[in-house]
């Protein structure tokens, strides 16, 4: 036990290190090398390719990896993974039913929806894999032509998530059950429930193993998106959506001039900015939309920590937070979300300032 | 006149009675023993063979005896009021509601009022609301789906649920092999097919010919042959044959069974399997159009489609393609990579940009891809193909005019030499393995505007890691932003590509579709398209090495 524990960190490290390097070659011998080794290609799958990948993602957010690398490493990973696809097609014959894996659109992580693919395949089951980034009318069109069992959605972005409810409420429609899984879902799958997918399973093993426990049932018929989320009928998700351009460009305004360094920034760290405050406003409007104020304060102690990676102070989140707060001060949902996750930034804050000294002293 | 003999006959002894005998109900009294003490003419009428000193349990049908001993057992209530314990029930198929008073401390008197009407309206009522609610779900069950096999399954199981023990769809075929969903009563629906001659089964072959127009037909279960009848069903006691009506095309057929014990199909009932009928038709003709359009449709798309790229003769090339409509695939941009006739020649890339967008532009890409195609033995003179090319789009009946790059790209050892010419179109990218973005200096005209479209061709060398990205003004011109009214912009691309130095061609093409398709967000954008050649990077060399360049160029 002991030693098959053992390969499967040897092989780990070979494949991060092929990856990190951008070594594609040695990312597939490496699998090959499992493979010959006794490691069965499930195994391969989720015990090589899928930590490695979510290690690719903690170095990333820990700025250990630019972006652009992130996505090389990534691409390496989906290339080996295809070379190990295409050793196996041959030798498991589909005897299951049809399932069709696709991302939510505007998902660019394809790769978990792709090793689930890849697991379904090996277990027998027919699978049409779609890939990232699927637009919803190409996924319905797909099931009215070829009927799959199933529907499979990934996304790990959880600003994807109003995507996500008007797909899996559209598959549904059809008569298909929706599986959903990913980061974007939340913990437990808290998201799945609440935009009424038919089930949620934590990695692609798990999905495989509900898929083989019998056909989820049917979906019941002429649901509507708003039946799950009443409080949507306060349209406040409507109106920060709407007006989400606005309110960035209001936040950056306002910034400069409370920050009059900011006006010196150059045209990168202002983009950055941009960026920060574009993602604030999206997650806002996706807690506003899920009716989740967690959701918002999650996402700020995830961005504070990456900040602080990237030595950037975290509590400088604050007064973009205040600014918001004055802009939406007629929403209640908001100013209620708004509100706790700045008292929990301002309670962490502490923790990040004596951070930032020990560096600065450093 | 006999009735009231009849309750003279009765109680000619009872004067006590006589009042009794104008009630328009019928009405019993019996005493605490459940003895008949009275019935007047309409009670005597209802219950043949009732008489004073009969015992009511003798008389009286079960519900009505049970009711008066029930009454017995916990009264003594006050005498001339109405109590409570009203039961109903039927006497000879019609149905009552018996209200019991006392009428003195020995005596109960059962007022009996008759409701049949009423019951029978509430059942139909009752009935009426069933079905009303059973196509409602029909409809929205069959209305979501255009996909055949869903709708046959549908079909089947809301037929086996409300309407027989099984039902069989049959759907036409061009073939001999029908396929066949069968589901029984509670059972899920599975699909399988029948090679069998439909002309057996009487009305069958006209449902699924759609012509002549057939009513419902019922099948004698003794001559029905032996494939029509699933295996386990046990003794059929009727079968209905109802035909689908599709629109202007065969919906096929729905066969009904029920075993023997169950009622067989009432007129009512074979009426609305009709109206049901019609809905499953509609909606399974409309799914066999949509999967005829559909399949029409996938096979002109086919050659629209961008092709898939891989390496070919020691170069890399990876493309990526989105157009401008989500719900669409093809749109104005194209590329497209052939190899060399002969080993050693180079392989020719294109990729360019038609006027306008969705699915005319899409066919002019058709053409310009066809007519390069066809050119192909003169790539090496790549001006050639431009005014082969240009004359070919002015005489032909479109408008549009395109833009295009060119490459033609070898190998040689382990360096990429291209030949890149740039008719109208953006310049193509040089990225280094340092990081170093340089612009490809060829500048030509626009195709398929004017009589002349002038040219100049380029040469590079890649070195390995080194890629060449060839690009549509979609990627840069693409608005949004965190700002939301920003240009991507050729700053911003080369930014980028910058960061990309040494990576996979594919993945290259991966970052860069995905930092336009985030930069323009839900906006509105033109297509987009991409396509990077590159030579592949040497691994066992950098290893040892990976930043030097002139190292590996042997």
């Amino acid at each position: 036990m002991s030693t098959a524990t053992d390969t499967r960190s040897r092989r780990q490290d070979q494949l991060w290190q092929a990856l990190s390097v951008g070594d594609e070659d040695a990312a597939t011998r490496t699998l090959f090398g499992a493979l010959e080794e006794g490691m069965d290609a499930e195994n391969v799958l989720l015990g090589l390719i899928a930590p490695v990948q979510r290690r690719v993602g903690e170095e990333w957010a820990a700025n250990r990896l630019t972006v652009a690398q992130e996505h090389a490493a990534t691409a390496i990973n989906d290339r080996a993974l295809s070379a190990l696809s295409h050793h196996h097609r041959t030798r498991t014959a589909p005897v299951r039913g049809r399932v069709l894996v696709a991302c939510v659109d505007g998902e660019w992580h394809g790769l978990p929806a792709r090793i689930l693919a890849e697991v379904l395949k090996l277990r027998g089951w027919k699978v049409d894999y779609l890939g990232a980034q699927t637009p919803t009318p190409h996924l319905i069109a797909h099931v009215h032509q070829r009927g799959p069992q199933l529907v499979a959605l990934s996304s790990s972005i959880p600003t994807r998530l109003p995507t996500a409810h008007a797909t899996i409420t559209a598959v549904q429609a059809t008569g298909t059950p929706v599986l959903v899984g990913g980061a974007a879902f939340g913990v437990q799958g808290r998201y799945a429930r609440l935009l009424g997918a038919d089930a949620w399973a934590p990695d692609a093993g798990a999905a495989a193993e509900r898929l083989e426990q019998g056909p989820l049932p049917r979906p019941a018929p002429a649901r509507q998106p708003i039946d799950d989320l009443p409080h949507l009928a306060d349209q406040e998700y409507t109106m920060v959506a709407r007006t989400h351009l606005s309110l960035v460009r209001t936040v950056m305004d306002d910034l400069q001039d409370r920050f009059p360094a900011m006006r010196s920034y150059t045209p990168d760290q202002s983009a950055r900015t941009a960026e920060d405050v574009e993602h604030i406003v999206q997650f806002l409007a996706t807690a506003l939309y899920t009716g989740d104020p967690d959701l918002f304060t999650d996402f700020l102690t995830w961005t504070a920590h990456v900040l602080t990676a990237r030595d950037v102070p975290a509590h400088s989140l604050v007064p973009a937070l205040d600014i918001l707060t004055e802009q939406l001060k007629d929403f209640p949902r908001a100013l209620h979300i708004l509100t706790r996750a700045t008292d929990h930034l301002s309670r962490t804050r502490p923790d990040h300032a004596a951070a930032d000294d020990a560096r600065n002293h450093a | 006149m006999t009735s009231r003999s009849q309750d003279t006959a009765l109680h000619a002894d009872a004067p006590a009675y006589a009042a009794w005998t104008s009630v328009p109900h019928p009405v019993l009294i019996a005493d605490r023993s459940g003895t008949v003490a009275y019935a007047n003419a309409h009670g005597t009428a209802l219950f043949s063979g009732i008489r004073a000193g009969a015992a009511l349990a003798d008389t009286v049908p079960t519900w009505l005896a049970e009711a008066h001993d029930r009454r017995i057992a916990n009264s003594p209530e006050a005498a001339g009021k109405p109590v409570g314990g009203t039961v109903s029930g039927q006497v000879a198929g019609r149905s009552f509601e018996a209200h019991p008073t006392v009428l003195d401390e020995r005596s109960t008197v059962w007022w009996l009022v008759e409701d049949t009407d009423l019951r029978l309206a509430r059942e139909a009522l009752r009935t009426e609301r069933e079905r009303t609610a059973f196509l409602a779900e029909a409809s929205n069950a069959l209305l979501s789906s255009l996909n055949l096999k869903r709708c046959m399954d549908v079909t089947a199981r809301l037929a086996a649920q409300y309407l027989a023990d099984a039902a069989l769809v049959v759907a036409p075929a061009a073939g001999r092999r029908l396929p066949v969903v069968l589901c029984a009563q509670g059972g899920e629906p599975h699909e399988f097919f029948w090679d069998v001659r439909p002309e057996e089964v009487p009305g069958l072959a006209e449902a699924l010919q759609g012509f002549p127009p057939v009513p419902s037909r019922w099948i004698d279960p003794a001559s029905a042959p032996g494939w029509l009848i699933p295996d386990g069903f046990g003794t059929v006691g009727s079968i209905v044959v109802t035909p689908l009506p599709g629109q202007g095309v065969p919906g096929g057929a729905l066969i009904l069974l029920r075993r023997t014990g169950q009622e067989a199909f009432s007129e009512s009932e074979e009426v609305f399997a009709r109206l049901f009928a019609a809905r499953a038709g509609a909606a399974m003709s409309a799914a066999r159009l949509y999967a005829e359009q559909f399949s029409l449709a996938q096979t002109l798309m086919q050659e629209l489609l961008p092709p898939v790229l891989h390496q070919i003769a020691g170069v890399e090339f990876a493309g990526g393609y989105r157009a401008a409509q989500d719900h669409e695939r093809i749109g104005g941009d194209f590329y497209d990579v052939h190899p060399g006739a002969i080993a050693g020649q180079a392989s020719f890339a294109v990729l360019g940009d038609v006027s306008g967008k969705g699915l005319e532009a899409a066919v002019l890409t058709g053409k310009i891809r066809n007519t390069l195609q066809a050119l192909l033995p003169m790539a090496a003179d790549h001006q050639r193909m431009i005014n082969l090319l240009n004359s070919a789009l002015l005489t032909s009946h479109h408008t549009r005019f395109a833009t295009l790059v060119m490459v033609s790209a070898v190998r040689e050892a382990n360096l990429v030499r291209l030949r890149v010419t740039s008719a109208g179109h953006p310049p193509a990218l040089i990225v280094r393995t340092d990081g170093t973005v340089e612009e490809n200096a060829s500048r030509g005209a626009l195709v398929g505007a004017l009589p002349v479209a002038q040219a100049t061709t380029v040469e590079e060398t890649l070195a390995p890691g080194e890629f060449c990205v060839l690009f549509t003004d979609g990627i840069t011109e693409g608005r949004g932003g965190p700002l939301g009214d920003e240009m991507f912009g050729e700053t911003r691309l080369r930014r980028a590509l910058a960061r990309c130095a040494g990576m996979p061609a594919e993945a290259v093409v991966e970052h860069v579709q995905m930092l336009a398709a985030q930069w323009v967000g839900t906006q509105a954008h033109d297509d987009m398209a991409v396509m990077v050649v590159a030579a592949p990077r040497s691994h066992h060399l950098s290893a040892v090495d990976g930043h030097t360049r002139g190292r590996f160029t042997a």
